[in-house]
């Protein structure tokens, strides 16, 4: 049985809160409750949000109440199980290597990783989207392996290139848009997470599992080009 | 319809073309954006004939300068004390006026309110994205930015015969917020719970579109290291620092800072509005006062929109418009 607490976001939300602990089981658990709660929608329901470790339910304040969102999400996280659903996998070539990873050997004395094993340690990893946040098309990865875990920079630097490949405080991002972060760009890659002019502008779904694989610099400048 | 073509000459910095906002994308990052003052927006729109919702521009703080470069159209401005000149003949607060080629509107900030709103007559052309015309201004997605050189294109519905003024709602800078506690207020000492409705908050000149600080005693939570959660329109974010932002339609779907309560939403859009150097108290209500609260601001906001919009229609239409509200014909009147 799953455990939760509600919580009252004004009088237009609720937040379903499934814990602090950030990992791919409780991720998962609030992928399934947020499908089986889209597949029986309570009465108004505007959008729900899912987070690393809690759901946010928005609705119409007149058309229902909070009470009624709760009856409907405790229903959903009875039939979550049977929603969860097969997650999609993506495959995101990154290159590595020189001016694609402004930041490789900072990192690198910060570590004591060569660059290399830096590389090879992000590829490797088992990622999983945990959310959207901060702007659009800003997915936070969770499964940084544990050699990799570094807080943020002091600072934000700015105007990262789309694309970038950063990490910190144990999460990986793709950058969707030139934007200032404190996060420590370790790769780039050609493919775009965020693409405002499609139908379907964001590739990733909460709940989809990332792998990354290596490639060199004349590959990336190929697939940039295309 | 016909094109009408108005170049802006001069517009206040966070000026842009907003739409009724974007739901469904928050998943992905997107807030749903759309006007600040959600209550202004609609009265520009219904003062003019518009459909609910329709995109105009946002005026902001600093006001904004336009000349019609062609063709002809009707205008509506709403918000806070701003006050438009066409020609340099004031037309005052929350009315409505035509522009001509060659006549240049301005808008001017009054003493009240920070955002303003600029509906013209028929369907103003910008760019869409996700289903709306809003702009998100950090991500520039959306109809976007309003500044200098920027060309207007409307495709003009029929004029309205005159100017008029429209009726006004409630203005008065709100002095007492209505506030939910949570969803993150576990996180603050005792103290902290207490102050954030026990002292009064001034309003500061630091806001945007994503949100606005209050300054105030400081409410420092007892950890920083939460995990993230998603926001509303309306969250109290407290920073490191124990400084209080209210966050505005532009806001971020999550934030890593705890939110320690939530203001009522018939309040959030006056607190926006607040001259800076205003005083406002929190006060904490529970969920099904606030529920209550939202019910009679949305039947008041939509009574109060009827009646603005049957200011510029033929007086046989709006008897007919009044009798459709009332649902009754007083013979007496």
């Amino acid at each position: 049985m799953t455990q939760f607490i509600f919580r009252a976001v004004g009088e237009a939300a609720l937040l379903v809160d499934l814990g602090d602990a950030i990992d791919a089981d409780l991720s998962e658990c609030v992928v399934a409750i947020d499908a089986a709660l889209r597949a029986a929608p309570p009465p108004g329901l505007r959008e729900t949000v899912p987070a690393a470790t809690s759901l946010l339910i928005l609705f119409d304040p007149e058309a229902s109440e909070m009470r009624t969102v709760e009856a409907f999400v405790r229903e959903a996280v009875g039939n979550a199980v049977n929603a969860s659903r097969e997650a999609a996998e993506h495959v995101i070539p990154v290159c590595y290597e020189g001016e694609h990873a402004p930041d490789m050997e900072q990192l690198a004395r910060r570590t004591g990783l060569s660059a290399q094993a830096i590389a090879k340690h992000h590829a490797e990893g088992d990622y999983r989207v945990l959310m959207y946040g901060f702007a659009p098309g800003f997915a936070y990865l969770g499964g940084v392996p544990e050699p990799l875990a570094v807080p943020r920079k002091a600072a934000a630097v700015r105007d990262h290139k789309v694309g970038s490949v950063m990490i910190a405080a144990g999460q990986c991002i793709v950058m969707p848009l030139p934007m200032p972060t404190g996060w420590w760009v370790i790769g780039r890659t050609a493919i775009q997470i965020l693409r405002p002019e499609a139908d379907d502008p964001f590739l990733f779904k909460p709940g989809d599992r990332i792998r990354f694989e290596r490639i060199g610099s004349d590959e990336l400048e190929r697939q940039l080009a295309r | 319809m016909s094109l009408t073509r108005i170049i802006v000459e001069k517009a206040g910095p966070l000026t842009t073309i907003q739409e009724r906002g974007r739901t469904g994308y928050m998943r992905f990052g997107v807030p749903h954006s759309g006007p600040i003052d959600r209550l202004a927006f609609a009265a520009a729109n219904a003062g003019i004939g518009n459909k609910e919702g329709a995109a105009l521009i946002e005026v902001s703080l600093g006001g904004i300068s336009l000349v019609c470069a062609e063709g002809s159209v009707g205008f509506c401005v709403c918000g806070g004390d701003f006050t438009a000149e066409v020609e340099g003949s004031p037309l005052g607060s929350w009315a409505t006026g035509i522009l001509h080629a060659g006549m240049r509107l301005r808008i001017k900030e009054g003493a009240l309110g920070n955002w303003a709103y600029l509906a013209f007559g028929g369907d103003l052309l910008a760019p869409s994205w996700l289903g709306s015309r809003a702009t998100h201004l950090l991500a520039g997605l959306g109809g976007g930015r309003v500044g200098t050189g920027r060309e207007i294109i409307v495709e003009a519905a029929p004029l309205p015969k005159e100017a008029h003024a429209l009726p006004k709602p409630e203005l008065r800078p709100i002095e007492d917020a209505m506030i939910v506690m949570g969803p993150q207020d576990r996180y603050f000492p005792e103290t902290a719970r207490s102050a954030v409705t026990g002292s009064p908050f001034t309003a500061s000149a630091k806001f945007d579109r994503m949100g606005r600080v209050m300054e105030g005693q400081p409410l420092v939570p007892e950890r920083l290291d939460i995990a993230s959660e998603p926001a509303v329109r309306g969250s109290l974010q407290i920073d490191g620092e124990g400084r209080l932002t209210i966050l505005l339609a532009d806001h971020q779907t999550i934030g890593g800072y705890p939110k320690i309560a939530t203001v009522v939403g018939s309040d959030v859009d006056r607190i926006a509005q607040l001259p800076t150097g205003a005083a406002l108290r929190f006060h904490p209500v529970p969920v099904e006062e606030a529920t209550a609260r939202w019910r009679n601001h949305a039947e008041a906001a939509r009574r109060y929109l009827a009646d603005a919009a049957t200011g510029w229609r033929p007086f046989g239409e709006r008897l007919m418009a009044s009798n459709l509200i009332d649902g009754v014909v007083d013979a007496s009147r």
